[in-house]
């Protein structure tokens, strides 16, 4: 026992100074040169800066909504709602938020709703929806800004992010890209 | 075909295409073979022996091994709770986030040292910088402890080996800086391109398009989670881990840290192949630890991608699949590929938020804990594998009658009787811990009440998963479980504790014990471990040891809820 001692502390040691200390310093530094500077990728719009990656959360009738967040897309505490599928408060949850979608979308069916619309993400800031979560709410976006459908629909197709490669994962499109898109449609 | 099935495929292949290659190279890594690295490494590992003061030529047997590996582990220990409880005040502060108390403190020391990863706190305002950082730290070294114990159970399988096992020490190094340490890095760098941070800036603050503010928690992330990934630590930078956009920004980080989970795992039943000269066997262990992982992984990605009932009778359309708690750019596929690499091999990162998966989902995801061996923690995994060789070995023995021996060396009985022992702690610690938290909840419900998020069957689930976790080292959770209390921090902590060092010690005992013995040379006699009987046999006892005996809690909870739902 006694002759491990020293070599565990000093062996701790070198790690701490090499793990800790160099291999941080090393990746920061290649960092530098990365799109965003190590510092999180941001878009600017008309003097504002946005981090793409985060989710925000949008409420109003005249943008395209983002996804339900457990943690109202509290990016400095993010969590999903770890709720079981079959809670019962859980449930009754979905059920009001598919009841406030209908009320804000008149004229769309129940079987119109993506799931993705009414149940909320692991982290909370899920910055994407799903292309039906789009379409289904282009007829609220036409109306609220005096557009046609088609318009809108046109908006929606051309920022659908197509799968890696086009081959692995979902399509899906970025709620804060197509808003910013869609405040300068004219 | 689907591209979210295609995706799951992709990378399924692309991580048997880079660990046959790896495991080569880590096998050689273990003979002090030379490799085309040599010339980065040997300076490096130079500089390590001469500061940490060690000679790795020095040979040791199996009991100094073992006593180097936990002088060691104590150490760290030690270290880590100075500074869990003293970062509010220590540099590389900047969002002033306080220090931890000691019960919460002792769960995350003991967490990370032994490479579980279980966290109790949220990264966002629970940890400072330094706190992470040191965290890190155990995200290799503790790794690195895994890898190099393994390495010293495959010399001790060795035909010739007698005593002296190589020099813990060495094998430590050479694993954290040959194996871990390039990956790692390869993995860091393409993070920090696709938008993970990697900053000693606090919190950035933006306001939204609607005009509201938003605080944005950044800070060495990319490092962080490369390591996580690929030394089956697990532990997330930010609470909800890589579902968070800043850790796992996109499509294909998520391939790469998907990848990486199962990467070293899988070249470590390679590495055997190499080091014994043993091909057949490291392909019979690579099928036995296949078969199972599919078994778990077909069905978990069916009932994700079906969604939940209750919530198609609400009449709207799941076309993408369960979507409670998981991301958009991921899907249920990926979520439930990742969910099944991260519990059957005992990382415990998680992409989307197993405590709301559909019933029997979550049922593979404790089952694969459960299990802990279907390529299993880097380096541990193998080790649990090797108790169930062990006992096959012995039950085959008396299938035919005969004294059973494994490659050369007579199975006794002190061997059979370890592996027995090890093979039945891992059910002891979780049934044990989970009635003991559904006696004290059932007995004053009231006062307990913040443990669980979810009543019913789902609620026995929580309790059960965090025990499972826990005793496999895993660290994943059904995050609903409200888990920062004296009982849980201290419960879980002891459970880490006894379920990382007892399965160590077993078979490294066994090992040597085995190694010390005579060698018999084959003979028609001899019962082969590289043949798919054997390999049946072994997968066999798997799911008699292991499956069977959680199988009476696993219809308390997940099988129970499925029933009420579909």
């Amino acid at each position: 026992m006694k002759k491990h001692i020293i070599p565990a502390i000093r062996l701790t040691v070198v790690c701490i100074v090499f793990f800790c200390g160099i291999y941080t310093l090393a990746i920061w530094t290649i960092a530098q040169l990365a799109p965003g500077k190590g510092e999180g990728l941001t878009i600017s719009d008309s003097g504002k800066t946005y981090h793409v990656n985060v989710g925000q959360a949008f409420t109003s009738d005249r943008y395209f909504w983002s996804r339900p967040s457990a943690v109202d897309y509290n990016a400095a505490g993010s969590g999903g709602s770890n709720k079981g599928p079959s809670n019962p408060e859980y449930l009754a949850t979905i059920a009001a938020r598919i009841d406030t979608f209908l009320a804000h979308n008149p004229g769309i069916e129940r079987a119109q709703i993506p799931s993705d619309l009414v149940t909320a993400s692991g982290s909370g800031l899920d910055p994407h929806i799903s292309v039906q979560a789009a379409e289904v709410q282009v007829a609220r976006i036409a109306n609220e800004r005096n557009f046609t459908e088609d318009a809108i629909s046109q908006l929606v197709a051309s920022n659908t992010e197509k799968p890696l490669f086009g081959l692995f994962g979902t399509e899906r499109i970025n709620v804060l890209k197509l808003n910013l898109a869609l405040d300068k449609l004219r | 075909m689907n591209t979210e099935i295609l995706g799951v495929i992709f990378m399924y292949l692309a991580v048997v295409v880079l660990a046959i290659p790896l495991g080569r190279y880590i096998g050689k890594v273990f003979n002090y073979e030379s490799t085309w690295l040599d010339k980065l490494f040997n300076p490096l590992d130079r500089l390590f022996y001469k500061f940490g003061g060690i000679d790795p030529s020095v040979g040791m047997n199996w009991k100094e091994h073992l006593v180097a590996l936990l002088t060691i582990n104590a150490f760290w220990f030690i270290y880590s709770m100075f500074i869990l409880t003293n970062m509010g005040w220590l540099p590389l502060n900047p969002d002033g986030n306080p220090s931890m108390g000691w019960d919460l403190a002792f769960n995350t020391a003991v967490s990370f040292v032994t490479n579980t990863n279980l966290q109790h706190y949220s990264g966002e305002t629970g940890l400072s910088y330094l706190g992470q950082l040191t965290l890190m730290l155990w995200q290799f070294v503790s790794a690195g402890t895994g890898i190099a114990i393994c390495a010293v159970v495959f010399i001790a399988m060795k035909e010739r080996t007698m005593e002296k096992l190589g020099n813990f020490y060495g094998y430590f190094v050479r694993s954290c800086t040959r194996i871990l340490l390039p990956i790692a890095f390869i993995g860091a760098v393409v993070l920090v391109f696709n938008g993970t941070p990697m900053t000693f800036e606090g919190k950035d603050t933006v306001t939204t398009l609607e005009g509201a503010e938003q605080q944005v928690s950044r800070g060495p992330v990319a490092a962080f989670v490369s390591i996580k990934q690929l030394g089956t630590n697990g532990g997330g930078f930010y609470g909800p881990n890589s579902t968070n956009p800043m850790e796992n920004p996109n499509y294909l980080t998520n391939i790469l840290e998907t990848v990486y989970i199962v990467l070293i795992p899988m070249a470590m039943v390679f590495a055997l192949g190499h080091v014994l000269r043993r091909r057949k066997l490291a392909w019979m262990v690579f099928g036995v630890m296949t078969f199972g992982f599919l078994c778990l992984l077909l069905p978990t990605i069916y009932y994700e991608m079906n969604g939940n009932p209750a919530i198609t009778d609400m009449g709207v359309q799941q076309q993408l699949g369960s979507m409670e708690g998981k991301e958009v750019r991921f899907g249920p596929a990926a979520s439930a590929y990742w969910a099944i690499n991260t519990t059957a091999t005992s990382n415990g990162s998680v992409n989307a938020m197993h405590d709301s998966m559909t019933p029997l989902a979550g049922m593979f995801t404790l089952l694969g804990m459960m299990v802990n061996c279907f390529y299993g923690g880097v380096g541990v995994g193998f080790i649990n594998f090797y108790v169930f060789i062990i006992l096959a070995v012995f039950i085959g023995g008396l299938m035919v009658g005969r004294t059973p021996e494994f490659l050369g060396k007579k199975v006794e009985a002190r061997e059979v009787k370890i592996a027995m022992i090890i093979a039945l702690l891992h059910p002891f610690l979780i049934l044990g811990g989970t009635a003991l938290a559904t006696y004290l909840y059932n007995g004053d419900p009231e006062s307990y009440a913040g443990w669980l998020a979810n009543p019913g069957y789902h609620g026995f689930s929580e309790m059960l998963y965090e025990f499972t976790s826990s005793s496999a080292n895993n660290g994943s959770g059904f995050e609903g479980l409200g888990d920062n209390t004296p009982f849980w921090n201290v419960a879980c902590g002891v459970v880490m504790l006894f379920a990382r060092y007892l399965p160590i010690v077993g078979p490294v005992a066994i090992a040597g014990s085995l190694a010390a013995k005579k060698y018999i040379p084959e003979s028609a006699g001899t019962l082969k471990a590289d043949t798919s009987t054997f390999g049946m046999m072994v997968f066999a006892v798997i799911a008699i040891v292991a499956a069977l005996a959680f199988f009476p809690s696993l219809t308390l909870g997940p099988i129970a809820e499925y029933f009420s739902l579909y």
